[in-house]
């Protein structure tokens, strides 16, 4: 047993002592430390970063004026124009009927439009990539009485900076965007910042 | 001038070569591009909300290619490739570009990869150095003629 031991001893020696003499282990850590640095923190940056959802930024239009739209109805005729809504709380809600978060927030927009319609607050869906039956079908089946229009091409989505769906607007009185949030909006959200909007209504 | 320095020089110049090719390649733009080759150029800057990591002009989602439209739409009115890039930006915020603009704390994107290439040529440089004796020692005639003594005197100590 003891020979064993000495021979486990020599070779550490060995070891150590290195034959050309011209790295020592200590440096060869720092070797290792130097190259290894970057790589783990370049694995912490991807770690933090990719867990993020690039789409959760806050707008960039909070306060700035809402861009001005004039959409066909869908679910009437005749056309909804945000010029004839200035002075009201007006929430545009961006929403497809082929994507599953648009069906679980009907309820909270459903809620909000029945407590604060008799206040002037206008809720509007607008339609984001979607077909006028898919659309109707959708209302067919969730129902819900507040107004719908159709965006062709697009463009009030892209004025909006919308990336997805859903994604909801509130527009204060003075015709400025209040708030904006992005997924499956909240009735408590919605209660918050329609309230917060009509306050500001009244101060102004 | 050693072997090294001149690995070292022509290293340096191929690397020249290489950014003047790739900086006059990217400039490329004159008076008389078509409206569409305007347009892929406008959206080939902007990140595609939907799939994120594909351009405005490369990527096959619905809203991009309305987007493209959007920028021809715009182009056509008379607007400037600057003035559309600033539509979008006032929308989206600078996200929406796929390169950051280079100013505050978005220098720091464009300087890492500069700053990790000296580093690296530091590195390497440094690793050359050290190691330089052993590969390339020369000896010179005085050197051959001290060897030779002290061996000498090894073999016939006293």
């Amino acid at each position: 047993m003891s020979a064993g031991v000495d021979s486990t001893d020599e070779a550490q020696v060995d070891g150590a002592v290195d034959p050309d003499g011209k790295v020592p282990s200590r440096r060869r850590w720092r070797t290792v430390a130097l190259v290894l640095a970057p790589l783990v923190l370049f694995a912490l940056l991807l770690a933090t970063g990719l867990g993020r959802d690039a789409r959760e930024l806050p707008s960039e239009l909070i306060g700035q004026p809402a861009p001005t739209f004039s959409l066909p109805r869908l679910d009437a005729g005749g056309t909804i124009d945000l010029g004839e809504l200035q002075g009201q709380v007006v929430v545009v809600n961006f929403w497809a009927s082929w994507w599953v978060p648009c069906r679980e927030e009907h309820d909270a927009l459903a809620a909000a439009w029945g407590r604060y319609r008799e206040r002037g607050v206008v809720v509007l869906g607008v339609s984001f990539e979607d077909t006028r039956e898919a659309a109707l079908r959708f209302r067919d089946e969730l129902k819900g009485d507040w107004p719908l229009a159709d965006d062709p091409g697009s463009r009030t989505a892209i004025a909006y900076g919308v990336f997805g769906v859903p994604e909801t607007f509130v527009i204060a009185p003075d015709a400025t965007i209040a708030a904006k949030t992005t997924g499956a909006v909240t009735y408590e959200w919605l209660t918050d910042e329609i309230e917060g909007a009509l306050r500001a209504g009244n101060v102004a | 001038m050693s072997g090294r320095t001149r690995s070292i020089v022509v290293l340096a110049a191929a690397f020249a070569v290489v950014a003047l090719a790739a900086l006059i390649a990217s400039g490329g733009s004159d008076g008389n591009q078509t409206l569409d080759e305007r347009v892929h150029e406008i959206g080939a800057g902007l990140r595609c909300p939907v799939c994120l990591n594909l351009s405005v002009a490369d990527s096959p989602s619905k809203l991009a290619g309305e987007m493209r439209t959007e920028i021809q739409t715009q182009l056509r009115a008379g607007r400037t490739s600057e003035q559309i890039r600033a539509f979008f930006i006032d929308r989206y915020g600078a996200w929406i570009l796929l390169s950051p603009p280079p100013h505050g704390w978005n220098l720091v994107p464009w300087a890492v990869p500069i700053v990790g290439m000296l580093a690296g040529v530091t590195l390497w440089v440094a690793f050359v150095r050290r190691r330089a004796p052993r590969t390339a020692g020369e000896v010179t005639e005085s050197e051959h003629l001290r060897i030779e003594h002290e061996l000498a005197d090894l073999e016939e100590p006293g």
